[in-house]
């Protein structure tokens, strides 16, 4: 499971819903991957100002990664300056380092093993081979 | 034949054997990939967004939604992110190696995801399985609300969602229509080759309110 599902899952327990302490789950016991993927400029750009920034923050520092600057980057940062001797033929902006830093951190960095916790009523969630286990007993939904 | 829904839960029905017949029957894949397409077509998506499929299954749709768009695949490669509550099917998915983050969940007990997540949701031929209450503690009215609900919310302001469904007969088509507008969408349902043995039924939801932008 990418960085990036984790920064908008949240506790699927009925009665959390409500509260705040039920999004991020917390990971445990984590087993991480890194899974290479092409990098996409415009899905990074798209989803940016949807990220909850301080939140994966504390699930970067929770999984001992290197710690994340403390303001989000803007849709600006993601684009490389473009070079006055390059020519002016190439159609695509050029990602920044930016750019790739974040995409390793939200889409290839990936939970393979380990567990989710709510913050706010302890429920686990098992994550094996990277699939998250959210299926609830009857009674908790 | 009897219809899979009439018989048994998904879970249940779509054992290891059942999915890899599913995911391995050129015709099946042919048939929901045109569906996918259609619903892509539907979602009317101009860029690369984030996802939600719905009952996805062994990813056939989800390898759909990755691909670019000169690949055929409108505004992608999108990011997308597959619920099913069939662990076999989830496998075949896993060996397969599909891009998108699989989830074991049952769209029934509602989508957990915090406000405004999605750009847009897909569903392929998963949504009637809704319908079946398994447990005496449990209705379909209940779990299509939960659904619903659940997918409004998670859904942004101007997103959208398209559920490709098997019908059982004109009141399921009509309850489930009527729960997703309970739920807040703007609903409306879409037949291609109607009256035919090839009918197909799509549930066109639309979240109201704010911009559509990139
Ligand atoms: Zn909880």
């Amino acid at each position: 499971m990418k960085l990036l599902t984790l920064n908008f899952l949240t506790c699927a327990i009925k009665t959390c819903k409500s509260s705040p302490s039920s999004f991020p789950l917390h990971p445990r016991d984590a087993e991480l991957e890194i899974v290479e993927a092409d990098l996409n400029l415009k899905f990074l750009e798209n989803i940016l100002p949807r990220l909850m920034w301080d939140e994966l923050r504390v699930v970067v520092d929770e999984l001992g990664l290197p710690t994340l600057p403390p303001t989000i980057p803007t849709r600006a940062d993601l684009v490389a300056p473009s070079s006055p001797t390059s020519s002016s033929s190439s159609s695509d902006p050029a990602p920044s380092q930016t750019a790739r830093d974040l995409h390793r951190i939200l889409i290839e960095t990936c939970v393979r093993e380990g567990k989710l916790v709510c913050g706010n009523c302890g429920h686990e969630y098992a994550v094996k081979e990277g699939v998250a286990n959210f299926l609830l007993p009857a009674h908790l939904v | 034949m009897s219809r899979p829904e009439d018989t048994l839960p998904p879970d249940l029905f779509y054992n290891d054997s059942e999915s890899r017949k599913y995911t391995t029957s050129s015709r099946i894949q042919k048939i929901q990939s045109d569906m996918t397409h259609r619903a892509l077509e539907l979602l009317d998506l101009k860029s690369p967004s984030l996802i939600l499929d719905v009952g996805c299954g062994s990813g056939l749709s989800g390898e759909i939604l990755s691909a670019s768009d000169e690949e055929g695949t409108p505004g992608g490669p999108h990011i997308w992110i597959g619920f099913d509550i069939s662990s076999s099917m989830l496998g075949v998915a896993l060996e397969k190696e599909v891009e998108g983050d699989l989830f074991l969940a049952d769209a029934g007990q509602g989508v957990p995801f915090r406000a405004g997540t999605f750009d847009a949701a897909i569903s392929i031929s998963a949504i009637q399985w809704l319908c079946n209450a398994e447990s005496s503690e449990e209705s379909p009215a209940g779990r299509l609300s939960r659904f619903f609900n659940g997918l409004y919310a998670s859904l942004r302001r101007g997103g959208r969602a398209v559920c490709q469904f098997y019908p059982k007969n004109d009141e399921q088509k009509k309850m489930i229509s009527a729960a997703a507008v309970k739920a807040g969408f703007g609903a409306g349902l879409l037949e291609d080759d109607p009256g035919t043995k090839s009918a197909k039924t799509y549930l066109v939801l639309t979240v109201g309110g704010g911009e559509l932008d990139g």
